[in-house]
């Protein structure tokens, strides 16, 4: 299972995805151009903080909000290596999914863990931070498929016979 | 054993019997794209290696975040909007008609039993007439239109049953506040949420459309009312066997039921900054107005108009405040102006602007500053929402919000 350890960035419940990436950036052409501006309403800086290979560690229903797609593609080009939340959003959930950002379920760890510290991951398998583990549970084998194709544009150019 | 609401549109969809949990594939009745997404719908779709929509009857593509354009690069993606309609032949497109979660059900698209996915969380909106509707991002977007189809998991159900006869000074907005406010912001995550009683019964097709718009902000897949004698007239269609049975059973498994009388209801508000915080108003203390919006796919129809006007005819708004009311389509802009609700509003001191998303998404018609409070009719109150992160939103009704305006401080409706 892969395994990959990280900076924690550690942000509350119910981040919705107009602190995500607030509307007036959608409009931009690109994911990079939103970069800068990601969880700005919340704290102003952070984009330029958050390194690759961080992790944010939430609370409750992260990812809340509009459909916005921006929200989880933004997540990712800051390089954020995965998001670990008690819970999540439906739409954002399924969206992190199509475009291979992982997400991961874990009920203890945001009251546990502070910002700063570094977290080891394995995969389906457990977070360990300080003397602690914390068990996570494996996705469904239909969310497993988009994750190994490299999301859901990749699982669909598959499907119409284009070799990447 | 019986089955629920969306059970039953699911099973109709996929032909045989299912349950909360099971992973199906449907069949997309319709699909909605709003303009804001769609340069990255397009994008998507030809990465993805389609060149044809599935069925071009079934795409309704709206032009409503971005028109009239508020910034200098708003109409790149009403022309990828309009080009892409031309290039697949798809004639359900509106320039200019309104928001899309009303237009879905007000243009005849969605009946009872369908199934309809749209790029916007509010897409919820449409069980209004007992359809599963559901928001998606613009990458499964482009896979529908390739393929017509979408992977789901059958969501369990919570019941919202209501019973009795609601105060004259609450609105159905104040009802699904309450609902968001006991359940949470996350309390129906992954599920259907379906309203029964005599009280919703008894609701318009309009009123019930504020509260499916809003099942999304208890984090709902769906909400669902079932369709009636009024969904009917309201669709301009008979009802077949099938849409007069689609009702929760009464043997159904619900994951949970909620009971509330009717006159229990009280009018509410939604205090910054998240819509689960819900307060009666008669507790939030006195609290000046900068502003006031009455409008957005929530509550900018025509009985909402009307509720407003019944407060404000023969009156003046507080000499402060701002009050803006965007109708939620052009229909409903014209029915107002020949009923003469404009008229009132007008002289009450109202500001009316073209329907559209406008100051809802907060990129056009009121943005607000630091420190500024606002009273609004729309589905959330997010920091930043209409503009800076310090800017105070109150979610309320209609009423109170025209009551609102009328004092110049947070009010509730008489």
């Amino acid at each position: 299972m892969e395994k990959f350890t990280g900076k924690v960035w550690v942000m509350g419940d119910d981040i919705d995805t107009d602190i995500i990436l607030p509307t007036e950036y959608l409009v931009f052409k690109t994911i990079d151009e939103m970069k800068p501006y990601a969880f700005s309403p919340l704290r102003q800086d952070i984009a330029k903080d958050i390194k690759p290979g961080d992790i944010i560690v939430a609370g409750n229903n992260f990812g809340c909000g509009s459909s916005r797609e921006q929200a989880p593609e933004v997540v990712k080009a800051l390089g954020v290596k995965c998001v670990i939340a008690k819970s999540f959003a439906r739409i954002f959930f399924r969206n992190a999914i199509n475009n291979g950002l992982l997400l991961i379920e874990n009920e203890n760890l945001a009251d546990d863990v502070k910002e700063g510290d570094e977290i080891t991951v394995t995969i389906n398998e457990k977070i360990e931070y300080k003397d602690k583990e914390y068990p996570i549970v494996s996705l469904p084998d239909n969310l497993v498929e988009i994750l190994d194709a490299g999301g859901l544009v990749k699982a669909m150019r598959r499907r119409n016979g284009i070799m990447d | 054993m019986g089955h629920t609401m969306i059970e039953k549109i699911i099973a109709h969809n996929v032909g045989r019997e299912v349950n909360p949990g099971d992973i199906v594939t449907v069949d997309v009745d319709y699909v909605m794209l709003d303009d804001i997404m769609m340069p990255f719908i397009v994008s998507k779709f030809k990465e993805m290696g389609f060149t044809k929509v599935w069925d071009p009857e079934k795409v309704v593509i709206i032009c409503d975040h971005l028109v009239p354009a508020s910034q200098v690069d708003d109409t790149r993606a009403y022309h990828i909007s309009c080009d892409f309609a031309a290039e697949q032949g798809i004639k359900n497109l509106h320039r200019s008609d309104g928001i899309c979660h009303q237009l879905m059900t007000e243009a005849g698209y969605v009946k009872p039993g369908h199934v309809v996915f749209g790029t916007d969380s509010h897409t919820t909106t449409y069980g209004c007439v007992g359809a599963f509707s559901s928001g998606i991002g613009y990458t499964e977007m482009a896979s529908i239109l390739g393929t017509g189809q979408l992977w789901i998991r059958v969501p369990s159900t919570i019941k919202v049953n209501i019973t009795g006869n609601m105060p004259s000074n609450v609105m159905s907005k104040d009802v699904i506040l309450k609902v968001i406010g006991d359940l949470t912001a996350a309390g129906a995550t992954y599920k259907a949420l379906e309203f029964t009683g005599d009280t919703v019964e008894n609701m318009s097709v309009s009123s019930r459309m504020t509260m499916t718009n809003m099942a999304i902000e208890a984090g709902a897949k769906c909400g669902l009312f079932a369709p009636d004698e009024k969904t009917a007239e309201y669709c301009d269609i008979e009802l077949d066997d099938f849409q007069k049975n689609l009702k929760g059973d009464d043997d159904a498994v619900y994951e949970r039921v909620i009971n509330y009388k009717a006159e229990d209801f009280v009018p509410v508000m939604a205090v910054p900054s998240n819509v689960d915080h819900c307060v009666p108003i008669s507790e939030i203390g006195d609290v000046k107005v900068d502003q006031v919006f009455l409008g957005s796919c929530t509550n900018g129809r025509l009985e909402d108009l009307m509720a407003a006007a019944e407060i404000l005819k023969g009156k003046k708004i507080a000499p402060f405040v701002r009050f803006i009311v965007t109708p939620a389509s052009r229909k409903v802009y014209t029915e107002a102006l020949k009923n003469g609700t404009l008229d009132i509003l007008l002289e009450a001191g109202a500001d009316i602007t073209h329907p559209s998303c406008g100051l809802c998404c907060g990129r056009t018609g009121g943005i607000l500053t630091d420190g500024e409070v606002v009273v609004a009719t729309n589905n959330r109150n997010f920091l930043g929402r209409m503009g800076t992160n310090k800017v105070n939103i109150y979610l309320a009704s209609p009423r109170s919000a025209a009551m609102s305006a009328l004092t110049g401080k947070i009010s509730a409706a008489m």
